[in-house]
């Protein structure tokens, strides 16, 4: 069938348009990629402070910079959302009220939550964050999502185990904002019900301590009368609960017309390059769907592109139906980008052709190497001589962060990237 | 001293006959097309049945509905919620909010406990959900014996700690047994793997077995040990903990039967005569190690481990 709201589009001089866009929410590991994402067309970002929220492992955010990235964000009219979806124990407890108070001040527009301790505590003490239901909390039915929004929340993110036409009733059945997972890594259980990482290494997963246990291999038998049967030959590769990254990018018209209200991005551990590279084709396919609805075609290079920061294969998991063993990885849980990020623009000189690049990976004159960014369509350039910011020749860019310069034919900008082919 | 309600998971309706006159307070049951991972599948005769052996027994009947449901079941719960109510089943235990709105519109007297078995991790959490209408929290058993005893001291439900047998550790939508026997091409087991209850994930670098099996909710795994503090008893019965379960998912009846008795003894004995439950605990729990599957070795699961995170 096909799902299209009616609220969502208007006849403007004889030509559909969506007057509803959805938010492009994308991820941010630190400062850096905040700004990235932003620079990149995200209409929104979530980031990690140093407490409460579900990455322990990434850098996440002090109060100093969560403001100043606020401030960044509000110069492109984006918004700022801080994951706290911890499930709190009893010992996390004091500190919230300070924690929450400080996120407020700092000017973030919203919370990403899921333990109704952290809920109540924000409408307490910093009743200006908006509040929105964490994907911890598995939602996957409409009248669950009703109940949220009796206890006065402004948006849920529902389970990724829902289907389109799920989702669709859902949002005809509820008055409140909907968002959902595009792309990236997620969890093959229910979010919220997997305690792998509590049983096998004593890191709390509901707490950020996820060591990723399902992406281990294990061994299948059967107990038959006290005899361990094999359910597995030599030649097979082990049993896995591995899924293959989400990537609905087919799925985005349906999704738009679905009127879902914010289409989120995964990856808060993920580089600047991913960042990047996501946003700009997600922005590019939502502009032109929303711009001529009925005659849109997915790109090629859009597909391309997505592909040029991918270490997983990817899969539209629930979103289209029910994932087979085709959407899980069996035997290999990563694999290399083709794509590798050599390079950040600083700066261009239009008279002498001359980039200011921030080096991220070796290369050398000689290399075939791919610029990209919001300004410019993408473009390839073979690299020819390199000096260094004194004006020395070198052989090669060798130095992480060091600062080069080299001709490019067409125009950048700050922020522009640079990547490699592997 | 207020003794625990000792709840047990019968895995029949003539189980239930060997469970109370085992010393059980209590039982839960239900069918998996509305509650997790049970250890018998009762079937709504099965459930007027129950109820029916319960009453003579003077024991209370709790009705599992704590699936994570999609919109297809949502009409249908309201009719099972009646169902439950006219039944006069003691308290229904949910997870999903879904459940809590219909008892609401339909049955507004009925008991809930909450139950989403991860989630239940701070005393805050169990009152919200009081506040909302559960009369009881049963706690997740990732939490050590200081958390839960200070749960207690701050809660204004009910409580409930599960002191034996295995836990869910993984609960995925994805069928992903039959999903891994298609990948091998072994699409003739796929028939028969909802009823197989003997498999189980070897991870070689811990050396544990985690038992794994699907049914309508999903493919579930559960932990490697049987939890077992039988002899561990005194702090939670002095802070006055509201009912132990029992857990018998993937047990054999009369196992479930035994452990029951041995329980029963160790509250009755650690409610009213502390001396003597100090000179049996030990024997009550060799007597445990004594029936144990030899798959199943016994630990303290979370109560005295720390995790970090």
């Amino acid at each position: 069938m096909l799902l299209k709201n009616d609220n969502i589009s208007e006849i403007i001089n004889g030509k559909r348009v969506i007057t509803k866009k959805p938010e492009l929410l994308a991820p941010a590991g630190n400062l850096e990629k905040l700004k990235v994402a932003v620079h990149y067309g995200a209409d929104a970002v979530f980031i990690g402070g140093q407490e409460y929220g579900l990455r322990s492992n990434a850098d996440n955010f002090t109060l100093e910079e969560i403001a100043e990235g606020v401030r960044f964000a509000n110069q492109y009219g984006a918004k700022i959302y801080v994951t706290t979806n911890i499930y709190a124990h009893n010992e996390n407890i004091p500190g919230l009220d300070n924690y929450l108070k400080g996120l407020q001040e700092a000017g973030v527009h919203g919370i990403i939550v899921a333990d109704p301790l952290i809920i109540e505590t924000a409408r307490r003490v910093a009743p200006k964050l908006e509040v929105h239901l964490s994907t911890q909390q598995s939602l996957t039915n409409w009248k669950a999502v009703q109940f949220w929004k009796e206890e006065g929340l402004e948006r849920v993110v529902l389970a990724r185990e829902t289907s389109a036409e799920e989702i669709r009733e859902i949002k005809e059945k509820v008055d409140i904002e909907i968002e959902a997972f595009i792309h990236g890594a997620m969890c093959i259980a229910y979010s919220g019900r997997c305690v792998l990482s509590n049983h096998m290494t004593a890191r709390d997963s509901n707490r950020g301590g996820c060591c990723q246990s399902c992406r281990w291999d294990y061994d299948l038998y059967k107990l038959d009368g006290g005899k361990e049967i094999p359910l597995f030959d030599e030649k097979d590769a082990p049993f896995a609960m591995s899924p293959k990254d989400l990537n609905l990018i087919q799925s985005i018209p349906k999704m738009i017309e679905l009127g879902i209200d914010s289409l989120k991005i995964e990856g808060r551990m993920k580089s600047i390059h991913y960042v990047a590279t996501v946003v700009s084709v997600y922005r590019k396919v939502i502009d032109a769907y929303c711009a001529d609805p009925d005659n849109f075609v997915i790109r090629k290079e859009w597909l391309e592109e997505l592909d040029k920061c991918a270490n997983r294969d990817t899969a539209p998991a629930f979103f289209e139906g029910v994932p087979g063993y085709k959407e899980q990885m069996y035997g290999v849980h990563s694999k290399k980008t083709t794509y590798e990020f050599a390079g950040l623009v600083l700066d261009y000189d239009k008279e002498t052709k001359m980039v200011t690049l921030q080096q991220r990976n070796f290369f050398k004159p000689g290399d075939e190497v791919e610029f990209f960014g919001p300004e410019i369509e993408n473009f390839t350039q073979v690299v020819e001589t390199i000096w260094d910011e004194d004006g020395n020749e070198l052989d090669a860019a060798r130095h992480p962060l060091q600062i080069v310069k080299f001709k490019v034919d067409r125009e950048v900008f700050p922020y522009n990237m640079m990547r490699k082919e592997n | 001293m207020k003794k625990p309600e000792l709840l047990v998971t019968p895995t029949s309706v003539s189980h239930i006959h060997d469970l109370a006159s085992a010393g059980a307070d209590a039982i839960i049951i239900g069918e998996q097309r509305y509650g997790l991972r049970l250890a018998g599948e009762f079937r709504r005769d099965d459930i007027v049945e129950a109820v029916k052996i319960a009453r003579q027994y003077g024991i209370n009947v709790y009705v599992a509905m704590n699936a994570i449901f999609h919109n297809d079941k949502v009409d249908e719960l309201g009719d099972y919620v009646r169902f439950l109510a006219d039944t006069g089943v003691d308290a229904i235990v949910f997870g999903d909010p879904a459940v809590l709105m219909t008892v609401r519109e339909v049955a507004p007297h009925m008991k809930l406990h909450w139950n989403t078995e991860t989630t239940a991790t701070n005393w805050y959490a169990c009152n919200y959900w009081g506040r909302k209408g559960a009369k009881r929290a049963v706690l997740a058993r990732e939490l050590n014996m200081d958390a839960i005893i200070e749960i207690k001291e701050h809660a204004e439900v009910e409580i409930e700690v599960q002191v034996h047998g295995m836990t869910c550790m993984f609960q995925s939508k994805r069928s992903l047994i039959g999903n891994y026997f298609e990948y091998q091409g072994k699409v003739m087991e796929i028939e028969r793997r909802k009823y197989d209850k003997g498999m189980f994930l070897h991870d070689k670098e811990r050396d544990n077995k985690y038992p794994i099996f699907e049914d309508e909710n999903g493919t579930h795994i559960m932990s490697p040990n049987d939890i077992c503090i039988i002899d561990e008893l005194t702090e939670m019965v002095d802070a006055g903990i509201d009912c132990f379960k029992i857990d018998g998912v993937l047990h054999a009846p009369d196992y479930i039967t035994e452990v029951t008795k041995k329980y029963r003894r160790a509250i009755d004995l650690c409610a009213e005569n502390r001396g003597q439950y100090e000179k049996e605990k030990d024997q009550l729990l060799a007597e445990i190690e004594a029936i144990q599957p030899k798959h199943r070795p016994l630990d303290t699961g979370f109560f005295f481990k720390e995790t970090v995170y």
